[in-house]
């Protein structure tokens, strides 16, 4: 298992580089790219203040050595500074962002994933039975929608007409305006109690599943889930330094409703879709007969033998999902006004931000190979073939 | 269609071997024949396969529809019905619009600024200078569905059915130049990979890799800002990046079984060069999946552009993302239902036509993948 892991990681690595190179040179060493047009042959900016800008901007030294340049100051994390926020710092402004992408990610990549996983077995189950159409055109209409005509409809009825939510932005700034804490200090505080809590719930019902009887173990399983949700509430309302911030960490999580809903719904269609295609070609399989034949419950033969084989081509599809959930983000974050990575991609490419524009990318392409090589792992333990040959 | 049944040891070999038996002449006409006559038959089969999927069929219906839907306006402009100074999709206006008659009751001035309103151009289409107790005739733009158009105007007095056709020409020409491009480079890497095997194979296989890793929308976003994107280059840089990407994998695993076969075997014995075996005897085993690949490229390339549209990222006349972008930016998507028709038909056209070719792919699964059949 180390081997495979380090095997996957070098290869990240080494994927990663290949990235980031084409990247630049398709960004800064084009002929005619949009750093030298903007600079270095602006025919408005005075000459003196031309060289200044190419000296600085090292436009003057040959290509390889831009790039090296370019590659040792990106491993080091200095990503130059912003062209349309200029005195900032790209790093500073990523540091900022991230956070609230990766918040987006992670709650719509699990989410979706159990949810479609659910649906699709249940689906699967019920094969042929009324519902299944309907269900099967909603889920395929969820998965095809226009993504950003979706979110905005979904802000229509439930900002703008019900008033249930807030329309969109990352705050409210009126409740800001004394705050002593920076919006990002609460947010990654919210954060981490969130994926405390999380992992300890997750830990606690994985490792009641080894209780062989049934009534101890949903025991454990609700007593350990009560027990993550009583230590969050301890958290944001037992302790003065959460009972502080809980008013603005509230204004935060109030505006994640509406964005995660929808990445949820949109990516949770294709997982059903697919899960229950995976379990109509694993109930053809002998085994299953073999399991009714033995006298099991119909569901002990559905979540026990049937769900768990099928569990393995949905993870497989879960590595290509990746991307597609970063690409449901960026959308997400541009119709939400969500300040987060996807949505300074969108901003400093049409602004020909280049520093920012490519250490945005590098970093949404950063989370797509964390994001798989993540997956990688779960499938490895998954399956044990991987693990083996690996 | 010599080259296709010679295969005689060495026969890609320039030699000065007696011509052959069976002459080249004959030939081809009866191979037509049974080529055609199993085509029909495999094609009636897979149709009956296909249409016991209700769901393939209502795919096709929409898609159906929104071919028409694609051609009409030719017909509409041949024939005169639609004068195209009217009904143009992007520079198009409707003359007379619907007015609203309004009295001037006030003078407007405010306190602070001491601005009078009535001699600031509010709005180019309401006359400079008014008195009060005048009537003035504010037209209606966007305007609702009427007899002239029956899904009303957008805010620039455009025909918004003019433009949900050319939308679906242009969807309709984009889906389908990028599946094409998709399917030819990934049927052709993926046959290769699979039946060279070694480096080349590891090659194909690592930028597949790579193309999947990176989420497509962020790589297109970029490409935008470098190049000026028409829809054609759009068209070619999906494919290449599905085509080189995971329809790739999926057609290599394809083509690996393929491999194997017999028959495979038994051109190479009977002296069958390389790239005869590969797009005789490979390629046309692998090509119905690559047609299931092909609807669900459609899809992806259609919700690409839309999004890209969407993001203002994209140099495209009209398209149902524009459609759709132009009635965001100007602020009638928060409106509500009172302004539906620039609501409705592009956000669900895209995401009809988007279902549409999806659902086909998946009836063509069940076509192609017998496993998937009914119990």
């Amino acid at each position: 298992m180390t081997r495979y892991v380090v095997r996957r990681l070098a290869q990240m690595v080494l994927l990663f580089v290949v990235f980031l190179t084409v990247t630049w040179f398709l960004l800064y060493a084009l002929p005619g790219d949009i750093v030298k047009q903007k600079f270095a042959m602006n025919p408005n900016i005075p000459p003196e203040a031309r060289q200044v800008a190419i000296e600085r901007l090292g436009l003057d030294k040959p290509v390889l050595i831009q790039f090296r340049d370019y590659m040792i100051n990106f491993f080091q994390l200095d990503f130059g500074l912003s062209f349309n926020q200029y005195p900032r710092k790209v790093s500073d402004i990523i540091a900022e962002r991230l956070p609230r992408t990766i918040v987006l990610f992670l709650t719509a990549l699990v989410s979706y994933y159990y949810a479609g996983f659910l649906a699709g077995k249940y689906l699967a189950w019920r094969r042929g039975k009324r519902g299944e159409m309907a269900v099967t055109i909603g889920g395929v209409g969820l998965y095809t929608v226009f993504y950003p005509w979706f979110a905005l409809m979904a802000i229509w009825l439930f900002a703008a007409e019900l008033g249930w939510l807030p329309i969109s932005k990352f705050l409210n700034p009126d409740e800001w305006r004394n705050a002593p804490f920076t919006a990002n200090q609460v947010f990654i505080r919210l954060f981490v109690t969130v994926l405390a809590v999380s992992i300890f719930m997750a830990l606690v019902v994985l490792l009641a599943n080894r209780i062989r009887d049934h009534r101890p173990r949903a025991l454990a399983k609700v007593g350990g889930v009560a027990l993550g949700a009583l230590l969050f509430v301890w958290y944001w309302w037992g302790t003065a330094g959460g009972a502080l911030m809980r008013p603005y960490a509230g204004d935060i999580a109030e505006h994640l409703i509406l964005p995660v809903a929808v990445l949820t719904a949109v990516n949770f269609a294709g997982i059903m879709l697919l899960t229950r295609s995976s379990m109509l070609e694993t109930m053809r399989e002998d085994f299953i007969l073999t399991a009714r034949a033995k006298g099991l419950s119909e569901r002990a033969v559905r979540d026990k033998h049937a769900a768990r084989t099928a569990l393995l081509p949905v993870t497989t599809s879960l590595v290509l999902a990746v991307a597609t959930v970063i690409d449901g983000g960026i959308l997400t974050e541009t119709v939400f006004s969500w300040p987060g990575m996807g949505e300074v991609l969108v901003t400093s490419v049409s602004n020909e931000d280049i520093p920012l524009a490519l250490a945005s990318f590098s970093f949404i392409g950063v989370m797509a190979l964390v994001g798989h090589f993540l997956v990688d792992i779960l499938y490895g333990v998954l399956d044990p073939r991987i693990r083996v040959g690996g | 269609m010599t080259e296709k049944i010679d295969a005689r040891p060495g026969a890609d070999e320039p030699t000065d071997l007696p011509p052959p038996i069976i002459s080249p002449d004959s030939v081809p006409d009866s191979m037509w024949r049974i080529r055609w006559a199993l085509f029909r038959r495999s094609f009636a089969h897979n149709w009956k396969l296909f249409r016991a999927n209700r769901v393939g069929l209502v795919g096709l219906a929409i898609i159906g529809f929104f071919a028409l839907l694609a051609i009409a306006p030719t017909v509409l402009f041949a024939t005169g019905i639609w004068n195209s100074a009217v009904y143009d999709p992007v520079v198009g206006l409707e003359p007379n619009p619907p007015v609203k008659v309004m009295t001037v009751v006030n003078e407007i001035t405010d306190p602070e600024t001491q601005i009078d309103f009535r001699h600031v151009l509010l709005d180019n289409r309401i006359p400079n200078n008014i008195q009060v107790g005048e009537q003035v005739e504010i037209p209606q733009q966007p305007a609702p569905p009427d007899r002239r158009h029956w899904l009303g105007t957008d805010p620039l007095g455009r025909d918004v059915l003019s433009q949900l056709m050319h939308g679906a020409r242009a969807a309709f020409f984009l889906g389908i130049l990028a599946a094409v491009v998709t399917v030819i480079i990934a049927t052709t890497v993926g046959s290769i990979s699979a039946y060279f095997g070694g480096a080349l194979d590891s090659f194909f296989m690592r930028l597949a890799d790579l193309l999947i890793m990176i989420p497509f929308l962020a790589i297109l976003i970029v490409i935008g800002a470098i190049f000026e994107f028409k829809l054609w280059h759009l068209a070619v840089v999906i494919g290449l990046l599905s085509g080189f990407g995971g329809v790739a994998i999926v057609l290599k695993s394809q083509a690996l079984a393929v491999k194997v076969k017999p028959f495979v075997d038994a051109a190479r014995v009977a002296g069958g060069s390389n790239a005869h075996i590969i797009f005789t005897h490979i390629v046309p085993n692998v090509m119905p999946l690559s047609f299931l690949y092909m609807m669900f490229t459609v899809t992806s390339a259609i919700q690409g552009e839309a999004a890209l549209s969407f993001l203002g990222l994209l140099n495209v006349r009209i398209s149902w993302g524009l459609m759709i972008q132009l009635a965001n930016t100007q602020g009638y998507l928060l409106q509500g239902l009172r302004y539906w028709w620039l609501l409705f038909p592009a956000g669900l056209a895209v995401t009809l036509i988007s279902a549409a070719f999806f659902l086909v792919g998946r009836a063509m699964d069940e076509v192609v993948n017998p496993r998937l059949r009914k119990r």
